[in-house]
């Protein structure tokens, strides 16, 4: 029955698809029927410096294309998700509240596995030819699972550790070392707990460095073998308990409470997964100008972030108009800005006109960020199965008191 | 006036709080047991119970909860009973009860995270300490997201306190006390053991469903436990705030029903209190010892809650100032004002809408209240009007979307008063019940015989006596309709950005200057409301030629009862002759 639900749902979706492109529309009847649109972008609203971004984008499609951006910002994505899914629930299957969301991972998966998406978007966006999908892959697999058209990405992300040279001039390179450093250095590491993003990343980043074959990590992860192929994960982070921040009897929040960890010199690292991210920090006066950042020698996880319309959007052509828009590369360069935001392109630079190609080139680095040449070795992210094991694993063994 | 047609009067507050309350209990229940079909769940179970006490963290997080959320009314209550029992009749009460308001007007996620800023390792008292202690980096004290939710109890406690003792103020005003409290020190009684014993026994009646909305507050809190409750495990609520907000829809089954298990812990807690205020009643002498201990924390007391609260504002002040404040530093270096300058334009362009949608709010809120109140008494219905303070914001706000959409209201001005309408009425219907039990029948009984009809009675009588409560439970309702994050999104899908939405995502980003900008900016708008309804009823007094100073020290209803208390008090139903041994 479910499967049934699924394919007519599906087959609904192709319908309203069909009906909004039309038989071979061009992008330019797209624009036509976007112009005069409201478009309610739903996103994380915690960085000033992104709100400023994202408003300049909405004055310039109001400029360029007559699209109104409005932007709605959350605390926490999963608020639209459920706005979104209450919307379904009540069965308002066009007409919704929001246009365009910034997605990834998790929330990608659920959203699509439960049809809350309009699509496939990508095919539609001149722009999209533009993005580097060979060089990053990410780009059209999100977290092992294949974006299929139906987000479009936005910007690129990859874990680094963060450490002030002042207090900390040689921070432990691998997940090894880091348990022989913190023996030497009581209680100057923590992690924030999972389920919070940048915690379960880390997570990851010691699964890779312990299970038996990381090979496995590609696949859905199997529930009855997960013990026993992450037992070393589980010893490590025993073993390395008693030498976290406050002896690993409570966590930190997220990041932000990390970084403030760092800044007021209780813990001697922090971690991103923004490459810019420290230097900006720095820049808005938030952690000391001394911080750099670094990567594990083996490499750390990276990944992208995503832009993706709701199934009931009102206004999906002037979505579809706002995601053209900040693929382009003028947005795109504004967005590596670090001034600006300082989030990574998912652009092929080569395939760029020389005046747009300029545009990156002309980009000043700050001093915590690490040149492109030196984000490497990349690992994938794990297949989200993955994630739900590993958080409920400890939350099992460290989060019950 | 006991005709059914008067008992109409009742509808339109259960209405505004029943319906949407229904509805997210609904949309939390169904859930609960399995049945979310848009997430292809049709099937009723108890696999989401199973779940849920399954987890390895509920155990701990439950006993977090009970923890906090008891602790801290007991705290609350204790400090309150024990300054208002030391202070009576002294100046310092004068003093005090004009700082209150202010006080209260400070958002509870401002007071916790300037809390933090104060007893964090790099907080301000470390901070003080460090030279004597010879330290350059914090000591690995956790002093707040402490394992036990020490820190989060305190907090919570601090932060209420001034609500009860304004409520105790406010009470005991009216009850005509000094001649019994007179009464019972001439019999030898110690003031502090004679407060205990004569003024409680005549406030509790007024004071049990403050406290109670305490205690279902500290269960649910959010804000207070992000920023200084444990983390692993955190408290029942967090984890249900973790569970909603999971990626994995299907854990919202989870939630609803972690939700249901919060809800069912107050209602127990409550019927506990019930339960513990039966063999209390029986008590007539309080223990000297205790008399003496409460007279010993009452001082104290008195000038560390209100300290508390002041220099958490200051915290508040300076960060948003600073530019950089690395721990040891005792003054934080600056001023830099980028916060202010990146946070004023937004001030400009929401306030206005901040400032209408709780004025409305308000207007919806307070005659549904008031019609509620004139008509007869039926307990049963109107204790129903507080179910709200008892319900998981979180867990409620599914089914009220769900709810909006279905009657075409969401992302519309009328679903997003109708939201509104039903986190204020309550705490409207809180304030004003008291007065309003309280006041003289008499009087209504002499406008009628009068002939004035039951409009005329309202109008000309009993809201004249009863302005400053009026105007307090008005300036309150606006403070909470403020306040408001989650279900003004819910309900304005963006639609409507106010101070809450704009600065409360802006706090999610962890930025201390942001967070003190967001903070004070949220603080103001119910500072200034706050202030006017303190003012206007002296204001209006002075005009009517009053010989009475202005005294915009009582916030609650010490001018509605002049004629009231002064005439009769002993025959006022809802004030009982006091428990004084005979």
């Amino acid at each position: 029955m479910g499967s049934t639900r699924r394919t007519l749902l599906a087959a609904a979706g192709c319908f309203a698809f069909a009906r909004l492109v039309g038989a071979v529309d061009s992008f330019g009847a797209i624009r036509e029927r976007a112009r005069g649109q409201k478009v309610y972008f739903n996103h994380w609203g915690g960085s000033p410096q992104i709100n400023d971004y994202i408003a300049w984008a909405g004055s310039e499609l109001l400029r360029r294309f007559g699209v109104e951006l409005v932007s709605v910002k959350v605390t926490d994505i999963a608020e639209t998700v459920g706005r979104v899914l209450a919307e379904k629930t009540a069965g308002r299957s066009e007409g919704g509240s929001v246009d365009l969301v910034w997605i990834n991972g998790e929330n990608f998966a659920a959203m699509k596995k439960h049809g809350l998406l309009f699509g496939p978007i990508t095919p539609l966006l001149p722009n999209f030819a533009l993005v580097d999908t060979e060089g990053k892959p990410t780009t059209l697999v999100d977290f092992t699972i294949p974006t299929e058209g139906y987000e479009a990405p936005w910007g690129m992300a990859q874990f680094v550790l963060i450490h002030d040279t002042e207090r900390l001039r040689e921070p432990p390179r691998s997940i090894a070392a880091l348990l022989g450093w913190a023996r030497g250095n009581p209680s100057r590491f923590t992690y924030p707990a999972p389920p919070d993003f940048i915690g379960t990343t880390f997570l990851k980043h010691v699964l890779y460095a312990t299970i038996d074959d990381p090979r496995r990590l590609a696949r859905p992860a199997e529930p009855q073998t997960f013990e026993a192929s992450t037992a070393g994960t589980w010893s490590f982070l025993e073993a390395l308990r008693p030498y976290l921040w406050r002896e690993g009897r409570t966590f930190p929040a997220n990041k932000e409470a990390l970084h403030q960890l760092l800044d007021d010199g209780e813990v001697d690292l922090s971690m991103a997964f923004n490459p810019a991210e420290a230097s900006s920090l720095v820049l808005a006066g938030r952690l000391p100008p001394t911080v750099r950042t670094y990567l594990f020698e083996t490499g750390t996880i990276a990944n992208t972030h995503f832009l993706a319309i709701p199934f009931n959007a009102t206004a999906k052509e002037g979505a579809l108009v706002a995601i053209d828009f900040l693929l382009s590369p003028e947005a795109q360069a504004r967005k590596q800005d670090e001034r600006i935001w300082g989030d990574p392109t998912v652009l092929d630079l080569d395939r760029l006109e020389p005046a747009d190609r300029a545009r990156f080139e002309r980009l000043e680095r700050g001093p915590a960020t690490l040149p492109p040449e030196a984000l490497r070795p990349v690992l994938p992210e794990p297949h989200p199965s993955w994630t739900e094991l590993l958080e409920a694993a400890w939350a099992r063994r460290f989060a019950r008191g | 006036m006991r005709s059914g047609a008067s008992r109409l009067l009742l509808v339109p507050a259960l209405l505004l709080v029943l319906v949407p309350t229904g509805a997210g209990l609904l949309g939390t229940l169904l859930p609960a047991f399995g049945l979310l079909p848009t997430l292809g769940r049709a099937e009723f179970g108890l696999g989401p119970w199973r779940e849920l006490f399954a987890d390895p963290g509920l155990g701990r997080a439950v006993l977090l909860t009970l923890a906090s959320g008891v602790g801290s009314t007991l705290l609350a209550s204790l400090l309150a009973l024990a300054i208002a029992a030391t202070l009576h009749g002294r100046p310092g009460e004068r003093r005090l009860r004009a700082l209150l308001p202010v006080l209260l007007a400070v958002p509870h996620a401002a007071a916790a995270v300037g809390f933090a800023f104060l007893v964090a390792p790099s907080g301000l008292l470390v901070r003080l300490l460090a030279p004597l202690l010879g330290l350059d980096r914090p000591p690995g004290l956790a002093t707040v997201q402490d394992p036990w939710a020490v820190a989060l109890t305190l907090a919570l406690a601090l932060r209420e306190a001034p609500f009860l003792l304004l409520v105790i103020l406010a009470a005991a005003d009216r009850a005509g006390l000094d001649h019994r409290l007179a009464a019972a020190r001439s019999l030898g009684r110690p003031p502090v053991a004679a407060w205990l014993e004569v003024a409680l026994p005549a406030l509790w009646p007024s004071l049990r469903l403050p406290v109670l909305a305490v205690l279902a507050y500290g269960l649910s809190a959010i804000e207070a436990a992000l920023v200084l409750g444990p983390t692993a495990p955190p408290t029942l609520a967090i984890l249900v705030l973790r569970w909603t907000s999971d990626p994995d829809l299907d854990r919202r089954l989870l939630a609803s029903a972690g939700a249901l298990l919060l809800l069912a812990l107050g209602l127990l807690l409550i019927l506990a209190g019930r339960l513990l205020e039966a063999l209390l009643a029986g008590l007539r002498r309080v223990p000297l010892a205790l008399a003496a201990a409460v007279a010993v924390i009452g001082r104290p007391a008195a000038v560390l809650v209100p300290a508390v609260a002041l220099v958490e504002l200051v915290l508040l002040v300076a960060w948003s100032v600073a530019s950089s404040w690395r721990f040891p530093a005792l003054l934080p270096s600056g001023p830099d004002f980028t916060a202010w300058r990146a946070a004023l334009p937004l001030l400009g362009e929401v306030t206005p809408t901040t400032a209408l949608l709780g004025a409305a709010t308000v207007a919806l809120a307070l005659p549904a209240t008031i019609a509620a109140l004139e008509a007869p008494r039926s307990g049963a219905a109107t204790s129903l009007l507080w179910l709200p303070l008892l319900l998981p914001q979180l867990a409620f706000v599914f089914g009220l979307q769900v709810l909006l959409v279905r009657l075409d209201l969401a992302e519309r001005t009328a679903g997003l008063l109708l939201a509104h309408g039903v986190m204020v009425l309550p705490y409207v219907w809180l304030v004003l019940r008291g007065p309003w039990e309280r006041l003289d029948g008499r009087l209504r009984a002499a406008a009628r015989c009068l002939g004035a009809g039951p409009l005329a009675t309202l109008a000309r009588v009993v809201l004249p006596l009863l302005a400053r409560p009026v105007l307090a439970a008005a300036a309150i309702g606006f403070s909470v309709s403020v306040a408001q994050y989650l279900v003004t999104l819910a309900a304005g899908g963006g639609r409507f950005p106010t101070l809450a939405t704009e600065t409360m995502a802006l706090v999610a980003g962890g930025d201390r200057r942001r967070i003190g900008t967001a903070a004070l900016m949220l603080a103001l708008l119910p500072l200034l409301v706050t202030a006017l309804a303190l003012w206007l009823p002296a204001m209006l007094e002075r005009g009517r030629g009053s010989a009475r100073p202005s005294a915009p020290s009582q916030l609650l209803g010490k001018g509605a009862n002049k004629l009231s208390t002064s005439s009769s008090v002993k025959l006022s139903p809802a004030a009982p002759p006091p428990s004084t041994p005979s």
